[in-house]
């Protein structure tokens, strides 16, 4: 079984849509997994049935028992993230800054402090409307630890793909470069950068060819609205040239993408000249890995 | 006044309304104040691109992370015991600190019972100040490598704080999605204006996006971008759940050529329209003068 992701470093250049669509040519041989659990979107599109939801938990909150705390103010000195405030005579945490370190927890000398255990969000293992299995996730809202919540989506998938004997797991990663990005792209076997022909397109996409690079993972990239500016996609394809990275695709403006997406299908479905396109695409991935 | 832009979905627009906003402001305001826009979007920061100007500061950033003079350990493991990040190992005669799983919480080196542990400096990033007239641009940018954006997104803040003065008009380019960084970034603001754009992700990613300001308690509104391109979904949501919309940023072929070549768009009419409107409709939600 084979690990593809899908990332793009600015948000917005229609990678869900090409991951999407890839999914959809690939139906019988694909796991999917949405791991851009920040903007969780794919299944707007593959229709799943949200099925086997599970809570996920990750991480820690303080919580102060009001009625064991002597008011010592140890716990508000020591928080290095200021989540202890002092309100109408007593303390409290706030939950959105508290890292869950445990800190407070420690230093406390009458046992007032708990650590809970945090809610990440939702998992889900569905069945998508064309019958392949898609591993999701919400993100509860304000959440902590959005790059653990991407791990369990992905541990999750993997394993139903090895169980159901799939070839491929397709997965749509995160924007950025941060903690989520890095967990998406951690031990797959091939990444696909999706950029556009933008100057913003163009200093992203070199940020996430530098973290893939860390990874010594093997990439290609697709430019996508590559008629937005001639000048800057001939830039991309000089730099894609100078560090002898693969342009996998092309894509030109083509409101096939949206109209696709309002109609709440994959482009495939939708354009059957993109349908050919995006199967060249597949073949092209597939012979590199 | 503080103004984060924000959004769920990435690619809707927030940094192009960001620059337009903050140059149109930094031509109308009173000469003695300053515009200060900060990109906050510090994993893949792009204002930058549409600012030119001179570059009057620049340093690099740090985060805290522990070290220890093993002069003094004497490998009881309580560091690693009470460190919830898993960012210390311990091994019979030796400790292995992680940073990039460090959160900075210092509780290792407080707790550590043989006072053998400090904090020192871990570089995370860079901060670079411009300054095109009363426009000024802060920008910070993560190294690659680096898995948290959080603590440089609170220091750009905090330099932006203590540099200009607190009547200037402040606007944070905010990062996208709903997790950590984000609320960082918004969580100071005085009012968080929500980029959408109408399809059925940036509608659901709206959603997310508001759920997430109710359980801040911030006074919010939203601009549609690219509006014309579907159907009315935003605004049909914002009218029924009595979310306010700011404005519309028309869809044009004009606006996106222009973003790709990293020129501004608010002299455009259609779009000089729209901030207008943007802030008309900020000051009515505030109360307060923009300026």
């Amino acid at each position: 079984m084979k690990e593809i992701v899908v990332i793009s470093g600015k948000g917005g250049t229609g990678k869900t849509s090409i991951t999407a669509a890839l999914a959809y040519l690939n139906k019988e041989k694909t796991v999917v997994a949405d791991c851009d659990v920040d903007a969780a979107d794919m299944h707007l599109l593959l229709k799943p049935d949200f099925a086997n939801p599970a809570k996920f938990y990750s991480g820690h909150t303080a919580v102060i028992d009001q009625n064991n705390c002597i008011k010592c103010n140890k716990c508000r000195q020591v928080c290095a993230f200021g989540a202890i405030n002092y309100v109408g005579g007593r303390f409290f945490v706030n939950e959105l800054d508290c890292e869950g370190c445990g800190y407070c927890y420690h230093v406390c000398p009458s046992q007032a402090i708990k650590m809970e255990e945090a809610l990440s969000g939702e998992t889900y293992i569905s069945k998508t409307r064309m019958d392949n299995t898609l591993v999701h996730a919400q993100l509860a809202i304000g959440a902590d630890n959005s790059g653990k919540l991407v791990t369990k989506v992905k541990d999750l998938a993997k394993n139903l793909a090895s169980e159901e004997q799939k070839d491929y797991l397709l997965i749509d990663g995160t924007p950025g470069i941060g903690c989520p990005v890095t967990a998406s792209v951690t031990g797959s076997d091939f990444v696909v950068v999706v950029t556009e022909a933008s100057i913003s397109g163009l200093r992203d996409l070199k940020r996430a060819y530098e973290l893939v690079r860390n990874f010594s993972i093997p990439l290609g990239v697709i430019i996508n609205k590559s008629d937005l500016n001639p000048k800057v996609n001939k830039e991309i394809k000089d730099f894609l040239e100078e560090k002898n990275i693969p342009l996998l695709a092309g894509f030109e403006y083509n409101p096939a993408f949206i109209n696709a997406l309002t109609n709440g299908v994959t482009v495939p479905e939708f354009d059957t000249n993109l349908s050919h396109k995006m199967q060249n695409l597949w073949d092209d991935i597939q012979g590199r890995i | 006044m503080k103004i984060a832009i924000a959004s769920g979905k990435g690619g809707t627009g927030k940094t192009t309304l960001s620059i337009n906003l903050a140059q149109m402001l930094s031509q109308q305001i009173d000469g003695s104040k300053d515009v200060v826009l900060i990109d906050l979007d510090v994993e893949e920061p792009n204002s930058g691109v549409f600012i030119h100007g001179s570059v009057v500061h620049r340093e690099t950033k740090y985060r805290q992370i522990p070290e220890i003079n093993f002069d003094k350990c004497t490998f009881c493991g309580r560091c690693k015991e009470v460190c919830n990040f898993n960012a210390i190992a311990t091994l019979p005669e030796n400790v292995l600190i992680f940073p990039e799983l460090c959160h900075s919480c210092n509780a290792c080196v407080g707790l550590c019972p043989e006072n053998a542990m400090s904090m020192k400096d871990y570089e995370m990033g860079e901060l670079v100040e411009i300054a095109h007239d009363n426009l000024k641009f802060v920008e910070s940018t993560l190294n690659i490598g680096e898995q948290q954006a959080v603590p440089l997104i609170f220091q750009a803040i905090e330099y932006s704080d203590k540099t200009f003065r607190n009547d200037s008009v402040f606007i944070y380019d905010s990062p996208p999605g709903t997790s950590c960084p984000m609320i960082e970034s918004v969580k100071g603001a005085d009012f968080v204006i929500l980029v959408s754009e109408p399809t059925p992700f940036g509608l659901h990613d709206l959603k997310l996006s508001v759920e997430t300001m109710q359980k801040l308690g911030k006074s919010f509104g939203v601009v549609i971008n690219r509006d014309g391109l579907g159907e009315d979904l935003i605004g049909e949501y914002c009218s029924e759940h009595l979310v306010p919309l700011l404005g519309r940023i028309p869809d044009s072929r004009e606006i996106a050529t222009l973003y790709s070549r990293g020129d501004s768009i608010f002299h455009l009419e259609s779009v000089y329209k729209a901030l207008k409107n943007i802030i008309a409709n900020i000051e009515n939600q505030t109360n307060r003068n923009i300026f």
